[in-house]
């Protein structure tokens, strides 16, 4: 299972901070998200949306580990 | 020593603590941040950080202060959580041999944390609530050093 973590603005839309979900690429779990929330997935591929996977900025798609932490990180208003 | 932290700090003493001991250093320079009421529209600040990953970032931050300036020590101190107006927000101090390198490394650590720390910012006041969009100005500022 994916661990997936919202944060900022995407949390309040979604109305959820984190969830789990089965899926084995970036790819997958996108369809999955945008399923459930067509909104939620159409904000997540909004531009200056960046994805971190297990910590690290990815771009593009990616293969799931079962233990995977996937964060849909809105742009940063620092601090 | 980078640390995020959810309870309100003090400024003065942490500079007097960051200060001791140091004999040989000769230069402490420090920037604190205090949240703004912005003339009443903000009540409340909400300040979420993503653990782990955004201690990390701002040790990049810090290691690019590091190489860039010669630096004997330095302190990060960031608020996350719930932040009245008033309260301190950020503490930056920085210890060199000399002012110039002391001053200057604050001012890019600063800049670098107003622009490039995952920090996400929503402002609560009497007309809801709202989340911060990044500014212009901070993106201006962290390109003076590049």
């Amino acid at each position: 299972m994916a661990r997936v973590l919202l944060f900022g603005p995407l949390r309040d839309l979604a109305g959820w901070r984190e969830r789990e979900l089965a899926a084995t690429s970036l790819a997958e779990l996108r369809r999955l998200l945008g399923a459930d929330d067509p909104a939620l997935a159409e904000a997540l591929s909004a531009p200056g949306v960046q994805v971190a996977l297990d910590q690290a900025i990815v771009r593009g798609d990616a293969t799931l580990s079962a233990a995977a932490e996937v964060a849909f990180l809105p742009p940063m208003s620092g601090g | 020593m980078i640390q995020l932290t959810k309870q309100p700090f003090d400024p003065g003493a942490l500079l007097s603590g960051f200060c001791r001991g140091r004999a040989e250093v000769g230069a402490v320079a420090s920037f604190t941040g205090l949240a703004r009421a912005e003339a009443g529209a903000t009540t409340l600040l909400e300040l979420e950080a993503y653990p782990g990953f955004t201690e990390a970032e701002i040790h990049k931050i810090a290691e690019q202060a590091r190489t860039r300036f010669d630096l004997a020590d330095m302190l990060i101190l960031h608020r996350v959580g719930q932040i009245a107006p008033g309260e301190p927000i950020v503490f930056v101090a920085t210890a060199a041999s000399h002012r110039r390198e002391a001053f200057e490394a604050c001012d890019f650590l600063m800049d670098y944390l107003k622009s490039r720390a995952p920090f996400w910012k929503k402002e609560h006041g009497p007309d809801g609530a709202r989340w911060v969009e990044p500014r212009a100005q901070d993106h201006a500022d962290v390109a003076r050093w590049e």
